[in-house]
């Protein structure tokens, strides 16, 4: 019995890690310091803990790096609490039977952050889980530190997967770059222009400032011509990013103005209660999204696919009470519905206001549409915008289904361009005028869906966007929904051209005035309606 | 006998129920303090709260007993976000509620509007929210932070502990962030921060498209030297802001983004996990660790009967006016402004940082400045603060017309805007 404890000794022994006795004592000795919360003396703490090559070392620091690594205020104990919320030893990493109310984070600040990316960084390049390699090859390449040259080159040595042994060349560049020979820099600086990005240039920018005075002239050509190289692919890549960010603007305007292209542009109903349907779609989704906090927390990431349903009944129900209730009863009177919808504009934020909170509501961003894709290096689009503009698209193309090739969309048609004459088909008006409004309505709805992705959701959501719909509608042709299309988008893009040249308030200022001048030539938008209706 | 006994007593227990039941009617017998602050429109998110913690702070001090033996009266009105409304509201509380103080305004702008309303009817107002100075007035008292109390200790904090070399400023297009922005622009240039190391950028009110400003912020950081942004978008755009931040993937440890305008119940409409590590420059925090702030969370919470909803910087210089205005009314024994508003000046009480705010002759108090980091739970974890209490500075030293402008409003120089180099009151 006794032979066989002590052969399991040795076995644990050998099998341990190279950490020498002090080194251990020296680690636990800065696990201290990290819970006596001294924000400057935690410094050096970290590097000792990082270097000490115990065991321990990288689950603790990664603990302190997101929150996990707890202190007992009473005798500054330090335990770790695992993502799944258990708590355990450092040393050991067993179960912990401590009292989890005693126990506080210990708190770090930015320079800690950065800190302890570094030293993960070099720590984790080995690390079975390919994401937490690529992750560790970015944090070096942001932060390159000369130690990690010789764990890198071991790494990149037995790399398989490409794209992270791309990953790791590039962050040996970077330490390279900094670092390294002149001629090393150069080489480095040859291949970093290879992947060129707005870090790439701040690199080289920085290495270039950095060269010693008496460096060969090789060097500084290498280097003056592979920034020459980023910065000409960057001006390219930064037009097609420009474009983007308008296609992405004119989705936004397309969402919220495409309803209004129904209740205005099809109806001619002047409904500046408008923006406050898109505001109840915004609120409804954050009701889902309670919901499914509370009874399917697992589903979380999909109540933006329930809330769009929702969002269309909920703002649909509205816009019918609305028409019901008031706008059928001042059809011929614009000035009178464009008070009385004002009036039910206010009537709605106030309630909102008071019923739900004057305090905007948090609508998390699920997973999937969080972060950037970067489809080429150094282009990178965010993925809430991409799924903006592909839900625009897919909204106007099913509205535009629903008005061509419906029942509906035929007696919609029908009743506006002709009423008396749809009236002596058979067609019920006062139906048909109130399904459309609350058509119009309900996708208003939807656009608050996607617009609680991007902005506030409080009861002055719609207020910002009425003023820019109407424009929308106007500009690309009252009664046509293609040129609300169009309008969008080009207003967005124009937007965006202007906004960097001439910033974000006399950009907009330029837009407007351009289409007023515009409207003065074209009354009747991008595309004019024919028929009887434009007559009318 | 006994019939009459009883019927005495219920006689008697009727007439004491009568003088309680009679007792808040009689309404010569209270002080009115007036509140005004928008209850709807845009500011309503940020004002209504200020209106729920001063009928707490009046509930409370009723509950003391009230002041001067009489009890304190809210008169609640809604200038609903509208700056011309402010001042109209401000003329009737003053003029026709007769109240005694008013505490009230948020935007500069709603500021400005009603300042020649108090000053031509001699009335109060005690102003809660971070400026950009440049002002004092006889009858203003100003709580929150001047210039010098939140964006420059900022400032100094990001050159030290971050290392910062470039910057830039952000803010929304109007006063506060235009005066606050030249003041910081003049000061780094001081520092030997070079002109092409300064972006400044405007955007409107409620702005919510991002997507270019923080493309430029991205490739202006990436420049090879520590950058960071001072925001002073100020209200709504501020969410849509730091969304984009978040998905255009610039993490605290980059570019971080100090704040004067957003605190903790700006953040409780945002998903914090990605902004772990942003900042903000305050004089409170609610994650302040003290007793007094403790029991001052725990009273609001039973007020406002919501253990979520969260405390903020405004309301804490709403809680250091308050106090100050009730003792001030106490030295003087009586509420006419004049002898109220000579009466404050060196009036000092506690605040919930664990210190003691003084009311200064500028009309201004002095605070300790903390930087806080934003936390995944919404909160702010405190990293750093002033050693000890800043004294407002109402006329920034870093302005060319200002620097030579004083403000003491003690008998005999009274005045709001002294030149010392001229020696004269009444302006550059």
């Amino acid at each position: 019995m006794r032979l066989l404890l002590v052969l399991l000794a040795l076995l644990a022994a050998i099998a341990a890690p190279p950490a020498r006795a002090q080194d251990e004592a020296a680690a636990r000795e800065a696990l201290a310091v990290l819970a006596a919360g001294n924000l400057d003396a935690m410094e050096p703490a970290i590097g000792t803990i990082a270097r000490s090559g115990v065991p321990w070392a990288e689950p603790v620091l990664r603990g302190l790096l997101d929150g996990r690594l707890l202190a007992r205020q009473a005798d500054r104990a330090v335990f770790l609490r695992t993502p799944e919320g258990a708590i355990l030893e450092v040393a050991s990493g067993a179960p912990a039977e401590v009292e989890a109310r005693a126990l506080r984070p210990i708190r770090i600040n930015n320079r800690l952050r950065r800190t302890l990316e570094g030293a993960l960084g070099s720590l984790t390049l080995a690390s079975p889980d390919r994401t937490v390699r690529l992750a560790a090859a970015e944090k070096l390449f942001a932060r390159p530190d000369p130690s990690a040259l010789e764990p890198l080159e071991a790494a990149l040595a037995r790399e398989a997967d490409p794209a992270v042994r791309a990953a790791f060349a590039r962050a040996r560049a970077a330490v390279l770059l900094d670092h390294g020979e002149p001629g090393a820099r150069a080489e480095a600086a040859t291949g970093l222009a290879e992947s060129p990005s707005p870090a790439v240039l701040g690199k080289l920018q920085a290495a270039r400032r950095a060269l010693p005075a008496d460096v060969d002239p090789a060097t500084v050509a290498a280097l003056d011509a592979a920034i020459a190289r980023v910065e000409t692919r960057l001006r390219l890549l930064e037009f097609a990013q420009t474009f983007f960010q308008g296609v992405s603007l004119g989705s936004v305007l397309l969402l919220a103005a495409i309803g209004l292209a129904v209740t205005f542009g099809v109806m001619g109903v002047i409904n500046m209660a408008h923006g406050e349907m898109v505001m109840l779609g915004a609120y409804a989704t954050w009701a889902v999204q309670q919901a499914f906090r509370a009874f399917l927390p697992g589903a979380l990431d999909w109540s933006l696919l329930a809330a769009a349903p929702a969002a269309f009944l909920l703002a649909g129900a509205a816009g019918w009470a609305i028409e019901r209730g008031v706008i059928s009863r001042l059809y011929g009177r614009p000035l009178e519905t464009l008070l009385a919808t004002f009036g039910i504009s206010l009537i709605l934020q106030q309630a909102v206001r008071l019923g739900i909170g004057a305090t905007n509501r948090e609508v998390v961003t699920p997973s999937w549409m969080s972060g950037f894709v970067e489809p080429v290096p150094g282009l990178a689009l965010t993925t809430n915008r991409i799924v903006i503009v592909l839900f625009a698209v897919a909204v106007f193309l099913l509205l535009l289904a629903l008005v061509r090739a419906t029942r509906l969309g035929l007696e919609i048609r029908a009743v506006t361009q002709n009423r008396r004459m749809a009236e002596t088909m058979g067609i019920r008006t006062p139906r048909v005028d109130a399904l459309t409004f609350a058509l119009g309505s309900g996708i208003a709805g939807i656009g608050g869906v996607a617009l609680s992705q991007i902005d506030n959701v409080s009861p002055n959501l719609g207020q910002s966007y009425i003023v820019d719909s109407f424009i929308v509608v106007v500009f690309g042709g009252v009664g046509n929904l293609w040129g609300t299309f169009l309008g969008a988008l080009t207003l967005g893009v124009v937007n965006k051209l202007l906004e960097p040249v001439a910033g974000a308030v006399l950009g907009k200022i330029l837009v407007l005035l351009a289409l007023i001048l515009f409207i003065q030539r074209r009354p009747q938008g991008l595309f004019a309606l024919r028929g009887r209706a434009a007559e009318a | 006998m006994n019939g009459i006994a009883l019927s005495r007593r219920w006689l008697l227990a009727g007439a004491a129920a009568l003088a309680l039941w009679a007792g808040p009617v009689a309404a010569a017998d209270t002080i009115k303090v007036g509140i005004l602050h928008s209850l709807s429109g845009t500011m309503a998110i940020s004002e209504t709260t200020l209106k729920d913690v001063m009928l707490m702070l009046i509930e409370e001090q009723n509950k003391k007993g009230g002041l001067l033996g009489k009890k304190l009266e809210p008169v609640v009105v809604d200038p609903a976000s509208n700056w011309p409304l402010f001042a109209e509201k401000a003329r009737e509380l003053i003029a026709k509620d007769k109240v005694a103080a008013v505490f009230g305004c948020w935007t500069s702008v709603s500021r400005k509007s009603v300042l020649p309303v108090f000053e031509e009817l001699n009335g109060i107002l005690f102003y809660p929210v971070q400026y950009e100075g440049e002002e004092s007035s006889r009858n203003v008292f100003y709580t929150g932070a001047a210039p010098n109390q939140q964006a420059i200790p900022a400032v100094d904090y990001l050159m030290q502990q971050e290392k910062v070399e470039r910057w830039v400023l952000a803010g929304t297009d109007y006063v506060y962030p235009r005066t606050t922005n030249k003041i910081l622009e003049a000061y780094l240039k001081s520092k030997g921060v070079k002109p092409e190391d300064i972006m400044i950028n405007y955007t409107p009110f409620g702005h919510s498209d991002w997507q270019t400003i923080v493309a430029d912020i991205k490739k202006f950081g990436s420049a090879g030297k520590k950058t960071a942004v001072v925001s002073t978008i100020n209200g709504d755009a501020n969410v849509p802001f730091y969304k984009e931040l978040a998905n255009q993937g610039i993490k605290a440890t980059d570019i971080p983004v100090v704040a004067f305008s957003v605190g903790e119940e700006e953040l409780a409409g945002l998903d914090t996990g990605p902004l772990v590590g942003h900042l903000a420059a305050w004089n409170y925090f609610m994650s302040v660790d003290t007793p007094e702030n403790k029991e001052f969370i725990e009273k609001w919470h039973a007020f406002i009967k919501n253990p979520k909803r969260v405390t903020n910087d405004p309301m804490e210089a709403h809680y250091i006016g308050f106090n100050m205005w009730v003792k001030a009314v106490e030295k003087a024994g009586t509420t006419d402004p004049d002898a109220v508003i000579d009466a404050m000046i060196g009036v000092a009480v506690p605040n919930l940082s664990g210190g003691y705010s003084a009311m200064m002759p500028n009309h201004h108090i002095t605070k300790p400045v903390l930087i806080g980091e934003i936390q995944a739970d919404g909160q702010f974890s405190i990293v750093w603060q002033t050693p000890g209490l800043v004294v407002g500075d109402e006329w920034s030293d870093y302005l060319e017309g200002s620097k030579d402008l004083i403000a003491d409003w003690r008998a005999p120089m009274s005045c709001g805007n002294f030149n010392v180099k001229t020696g004269k009151c009444g302006g550059s």
